[in-house]
C-alpha cells in the first residue's frame, strides 16, 4: 500500500480573485453551502461554482483522466473528493480553489463513498477490482477490500459502513469501517446477473441494486442484512426483448418521493415507479428513451429525468401526484447529468455537447444562466456533503 | 497477369477509400466514439464497465469480428448494436481508428 501522494505546494492565486478576496489582505469569511463544482470530463479539470449568483468561481486543473467522474463532499462542505477513471483520488479544497491532496490509487475506478462519520474516504475499483479505504484527512491508504470482481453502487451506510454490489459476481457486500484499518466483510451472494449500479434511500436502511442481466433489483434492508437480498420487481419486462442500452443508468441521486422511488427500467423507455412501503410495483410511465438518471427534485413533487444517447437531448419532468409527464425540456445537446440546489428551487443541467452548464428555475422552467463549460458531466453540491448515500 | 493481378489490388484499393467516411463525417464519428462509447469503455477507451479498446488489447483481435461487435452487439453483456447509427463501412473505419489509437 505505498501510494504516491502528491501534496500541492503552490496554492492557485485563482482561488482568492475568484471568491472575491483578492481586495482584503485578510480574506472575508465565507460559507460553502452554496458550493459545488462540475466535471469537466475531457480536460481533466473541475469549475467551481456557488448557486446563490449562479456563477463560475474558477477552474481547478490537473484531476487526470475524469471519463466518469463522481465527488463526495467533507462534513464541513470545504473539501470534495473526486474519483476519476484512471484511479486517481483527489481532494480539492472548494475554498482555496485548489488540489490539496491527490493519490492514484488503483487502475480504474468508478466512484466512491465517504463515511457517515466524515473519516473514512471508500474508493470503488474496477482494475483492480475492489473498495480501498483512505484517511480523508491526509488520503493515508487504511485498508483494501478485494473483490475479484468490479465493485458498482458504493454507497455509505449508517455505522460507518459502506455497500456495494460487484456486476460479474452478481454478489452485494458489506464493509464495516468502524475500524477503518481492519474493515469487516459481509457478502451476500446470488442477488442477480449483472448488478450494474445501486443506491441507498434517505434514510439508510435500503440498499437496492439495478440489474442488467435480468428484469428486477435486488434489496437489502440494512437493518437486517442477515436476512439476504430479495428480488424486487421481478419480470418487469414481461418477457418482452429489451431494447439497446446505449448508456447505463444510474442510480445515485434521490429517486425517493415520498413513499415512492422512480428507478430507470433497462431496455425500457419507462421509468418504474416502486412503492417503497409494500415493495411492490406502483406504476410505470412511459418517456422519451431509456432513462439515465431519475431525480426527485427537493420536495418531492417531481421527478426530473435524463436519456441515453441518441435521445439524450431532452429532460422529462414527472409530476409524482398524477405520475405523468408534465414537461419537456431541450436545454442542449447531450444532457448527462442534474443536480438540484439543497431546497429545488433551481436544477442545474450539464449539456455535454452544447459544452454549457443550464441553470433552470423550477418553478416556471425558465432559463436562468448558461454557463459555458468544456464537456461538462457530473454536476455535485456541497450540500450532498449532509447526505447519507451521497 | 501480374498486370491483372496489380488492376485488382487498384480496384480493391480505391474501393475502400471510396468507402471511407467523408472528412465531416469521420468528426461525428470519432465525437460517438469518445463520448458514447466512452461512457463505458471510457473516454481514452481503456476500459470501464466495458473492456479496454487501447491499440495494445485489440493488436490479437480481427478486425471483421469487431465490425460485427460494433453493429450487432454482443448478447449477455451490455454491448449494444450500433447498426441503427453506423454502416458497415463505418464501423469498419471506427475499427481501423482504433486499433491505430484514437488522436488524442
Amino acid at each position: 500500500m505505498n501510494l504516491p501522494v502528491i501534496l500541492v505546494l503552490k496554492p492557485v492565486a485563482i482561488a482568492a480573485l475568484a471568491l472575491g478576496l483578492a481586495a482584503c489582505a485578510t480574506p472575508e469569511p465565507r460559507g460553502t453551502g452554496d458550493l459545488g463544482l462540475v466535471v469537466e470530463r475531457a480536460a481533466g479539470r473541475v469549475m467551481l461554482i456557488e448557486t446563490s449568483g449562479r456563477t463560475a468561481l474558477g477552474r481547478v486543473e490537473g484531476l487526470g483522466d475524469l471519463s466518469h467522474a463522481a465527488a463526495v463532499f467533507s462534513r464541513d462542505g470545504r473539501y470534495a473528493y473526486v474519483f476519476g477513471r484512471d484511479g486517481g483520488l483527489t481532494k480539492v479544497d472548494l475554498l482555496g480553489a485548489r488540489i490539496e491532496r491527490r493519490v492514484i490509487q488503483a487502475g480504474n475506478s468508478i466512484g466512491g463513498a465517504i463515511s457517515q462519520d466524515g473519516r473514512i474516504v471508500a474508493v470503488a475499483n474496477y482494475t483492480p477490482g475492489g473498495i480501498r479505504l483512505f484517511d480523508a484527512r491526509t488520503l493515508e491508504p487504511l485498508a483494501e477490500v478485494p473483490t475479484g470482481s468490479k465493485v458498482v453502487g458504493i454507497a455509505d451506510a449508517p455505522g460507518n459502513r459502506f455497500v456495494f454490489s460487484l456486476f460479474e459476481a452478481g454478489e452485494i457486500w458489506i464493509v464495516d469501517a468502524s475500524d477503518p484499518r481492519k474493515p469487516l466483510v459481509k457478502k451476500i451472494a446470488g442477488v442477480g446477473k449483472q448488478p450494474y449500479d445501486g443506491f441507498i434511500t434517505p434514510n439508510g436502511r435500503h440498499y437496492i441494486a439495478g440489474l442488467f442481466g435480468e428484469d428486477g433489483l435486488a434489496l437489502v434492508d440494512m437493518w437486517n442484512p442477515e436476512a439476504g437480498a430479495r428480488r424486487i420487481l421481478g419480470g418487469y419486462g414481461r418477457g418482452e426483448e429489451p431494447l439497446p442500452v446505449y448508456k447505463m443508468p444510474h442510480l445515485r441521486g434521490w429517486a425517493v418521493a415520498g413513499r415512492y422511488i422512480f428507478l430507470p427500467a433497462i431496455g425500457r423507455h419507462e421509468v418504474l415507479v416502486l412503492d417503497s412501503v409494500t415493495w411492490t410495483e406502483a406504476g410505470r410511465i412511459a418517456v422519451h428513451g431509456q432513462p439515465v438518471f431519475a431525480i426527485a427534485q427537493p420536495g418531492a413533487r417531481r421527478v426530473w429525468v435524463n436519456f441515453a444517447f441518441p435521445n439524450n437531448g431532452v429532460v422529462q419532468v414527472i409530476d409524482v401526484a398524477d405520475m405523468k409527464v408534465v414537461r419537456e425540456l431541450q436545454p442542449g445537446r447531450a444532457v448527462l447529468h442534474l443536480e438540484f440546489t439543497p431546497r429545488g428551487e433551481q436544477a442545474w443541467i450539464s449539456s455535454r455537447d452544447d459544452g454549457a452548464v443550464v441553470v433552470v428555475d423550477t418553478s416556471n422552467y425558465a432559463e436562468l444562466a448558461r454557463l459555458p463549460t468544456a464537456s461538462p458531466s457530473g454536476i455535485f453540491l456541497t450540500s450532498r456533503g449532509a447526505m447519507t448515500g451521497f | 497477369m501480374r498486370r491483372l493481378a496489380a488492376l485488382l489490388a487498384l480496384t480493391a484499393a480505391s474501393a475502400a477509400a471510396a468507402d471511407d467516411p467523408a472528412p465531416e463525417r469521420r468528426a461525428e464519428l470519432l465525437h460517438l466514439v469518445k463520448q458514447d462509447c466512452g461512457s463505458c469503455h471510457g473516454l481514452t477507451m481503456k476500459g470501464g464497465l466495458g473492456p479496454s479498446l487501447e491499440p495494445a488489447t485489440l493488436a490479437q483481435k480481427d478486425a471483421e469480428q469487431m465490425q460485427f461487435v460494433i453493429l450487432h452487439g454482443r448478447r449477455g453483456t451490455a454491448m449494444p448494436p450500433w447498426s441503427t447509427f453506423l454502416s458497415e463501412a463505418e464501423a469498419r473505419w471506427v475499427v481501423d481508428q482504433l486499433k491505430k489509437g484514437l488522436p488524442r
